[in-house]
């Protein structure tokens, strides 16, 4: 049996399969239906500092091949995170991963500062929310906020950080590069991209938010291309995101660069789906004759 | 196990209007565990998204639910091409049901359009003691009257046009059973403006009222915090989830 493990940011994952924030909430439904020990890890909800309620419903539109979101950041709060669903999570034997959020520089330091006491085990940071007016993807579109951001955050935090990267930028490399340079030990990536449905019966967006972020098997291809952009642009490791079903996908975007990956979207539509990918996976990697799948990361053979 | 996710069979299937279709599936497991009020979340074939749809009758000794659903769109299309013995592919049960108060005496089941189908499954456990008020927009739309009848639950049909029944909305219905006196227990499904108008007549009568929510969802387990709604208790107003604290509701908790 091949060696699936990973390492990110200096974290053992037991397989690259984490299950993606937003899109597993703090895990206790997908327990109903596997052990979450299977998973190599999970991005929790996005936190902020006090709790958000997130914007009005609806919230989700179908799209082809994939979907749209407009949650809007809704969390409890990160003291609640840390109190109610944090000591639970970190006795499941997967790699627990917080992701946080906030609509300014000091938010974002306070959120991390008070992760430290923790064991959480990594702090994804998410400069890339599009469902959200302050702040947000705010940060994550222009290369000095997302450095200013990510020096404050990096001296607050004592955590492996990940920075969690926009696609809606011109160029998401030079982004995960400004984000290097300040200290980030991984970046993650991507985030949705920006999308938008119309009832043509209505007249009205779907979404009563107007717009949302587009994931699932859509936005496959996008994600392959920019972790590869961002492999090239970059030393630091990469968590690669964006329309991952199944086990070729997550092979498919290792060769692209990426150390490990997050499933999100795919969830909706298979509950089982990451721990599926994990089992495919192992088949791939038989098939393929690869023993260590840490190896195959940034193996594209390139034109 | 509170939900499975399997691969089912399709083992009945009926048109019950031009656009209405019911399903009957074959699915033991599920149904040993299912309650009336709970839905179902069906992938239809070529989409990404799964649907949920309300649960409308359980029959514990044959392992099978009863599904009744409008066209709504292209999903819903997907799934009234389904046949007998085709598979469907769905999360189940989903969601927490209607609690069943064994010593009401007189419940009123109010339905409106495509809500009326999780009334059915309410008839099934409170036959002669029930009166079902179910409205649609005229004959034609008229589903499973027969269904209510054959649970001798009193039931009264009004149609938008006068079609068919009485002449008018379900809330008119309502309010003339309310004013009759001794009802205990409303629960009703529907568009919200409805919910908003029986939830009025049941606080104003001060009697019991639940009422079934309806939003776009994701996971459909409480995972995603796509289908929000606005509830209320005593710390204030908050987010709820349709999926996982819902869909049924008390009327005095939810913010219509």
């Amino acid at each position: 049996m091949a060696d699936l493990s990973v390492k990110v940011a200096g974290v053992e994952f037991k397989n690259p399969v984490i299950a993606a924030s937003g899109c597993f909430g703090y895990g206790h439904e997908y327990e109903e239906l596997f052990d979450l020990s299977k998973l190599g890890g999970i991005s929790v909800k996005g936190t902020t500092l006090t709790r958000r309620d997130g914007n009005i419903p609806p919230r989700i539109a179908e799209t082809p091949s994939g979907m749209l979101n407009s949650v809007g950041l809704q969390n409890p709060g990160i003291d609640y995170f840390i109190e109610k669903e944090l000591p639970y999570l970190l006795k499941k034997d997967t790699v627990i991963i917080a992701n946080i959020a906030g609509s300014s520089i000091e938010e974002y330091i306070e959120v991390a500062e008070k992760l430290n006491d923790t064991s959480v085990h990594m702090i994804e940071m998410n400069i890339s929310c599009p469902n959200v007016k302050k702040g947000g993807a705010g940060f994550g579109t222009s290369c000095d906020m997302a450095a200013s951001v990510t020096k404050a955050v990096r001296k607050a935090t004592n955590k492996p950080l990940c920075v969690k990267l926009t696609p809606n930028v011109t160029s998401i490399a030079e982004i995960a590069k400004a984000v290097e340079a300040e200290g980030a030990d991984a970046v993650s990536l991507i985030n949705t991209l920006l999308g938008m449905r119309i009832d043509t019966r209505t007249r009205r967006p779907i979404l009563h938010n107007n717009v949302g972020g587009l994931s699932g098997p859509a936005v496959l291809p996008v994600a392959v291309r920019m972790v590869w952009e961002v492999r090239n642009a970059v030393d630091i490791d990469i968590i690669g995101m964006g329309g991952i079903s199944k086990g070729n996908d997550a092979a498919e975007i290792m060769l692209a660069g990426a150390d490990a990956v997050q499933v999100g979207a795919a969830l909706f539509n298979d509950p089982f789906a990451c721990v599926r990918i994990v089992d495919e996976l192992e088949k791939w990697c038989e098939v393929n004759k690869v023993d260590k799948l840490s190896d195959i990361s940034g193996g594209v053979v390139t034109w | 196990m509170k939900y499975l996710q399997g691969i089912y069979k399709i083992i009945e299937k009926t048109a019950l209007s031009e656009t209405c279709f019911s399903f009957v599936i074959d699915c033991p497991e599920v149904a040993k565990i299912s309650k009336a009020g709970q839905f179902v979340h069906i992938l239809p074939k070529g989409k990404f998204l799964r649907r949920p749809i309300s649960i409308c009758q359980i029959d514990y000794e044959k392992g099978t639910l009863r599904i009744v659903f409008e066209i709504r769109g292209e999903g819903t299309q997907e799934l009234s091409e389904l046949n007998i013995g085709d598979d469907i592919d769905m999360i189940a049960p989903c969601g927490n049901g209607f609690e069943i108060f064994d010593n009401a005496k007189k419940i009123v089941l109010v339905g409106g359009g495509i809500g009326t189908p999780p009334m059915l499954g309410l008839s099934d456990i409170y036959k002669e003691k029930a009166t079902a008020i179910c409205g649609f927009r005229n004959k034609d739309a008229v589903i499973l009257e027969n269904d209510f009848l054959s649970n001798n639950t009193n039931t009264i049909i009004c149609t938008d046009d006068g079609s068919y029944g009485i002449k008018g909305f379900v809330t008119d219905s309502l309010k003339a059973e309310c004013e009759k006196g001794d009802v205990d227990l409303i629960c009703a499904c529907g568009p919200t403006p409805m919910l908003k108008a029986v939830s009025a007549i049941a606080q104003e009568n001060n009697i019991e009222c639940f009422v079934s929510l309806e939003e776009r969802m994701g996971c459909g387990i409480g995972a995603c915090l796509v289908c929000a709604c606005k509830t209320k208790d005593e710390n204030g107003e908050k987010m709820s989830h349709v999926c996982k604290n819902g869909p049924v509701f008390n009327a005095k908790e939810v913010v219509l």
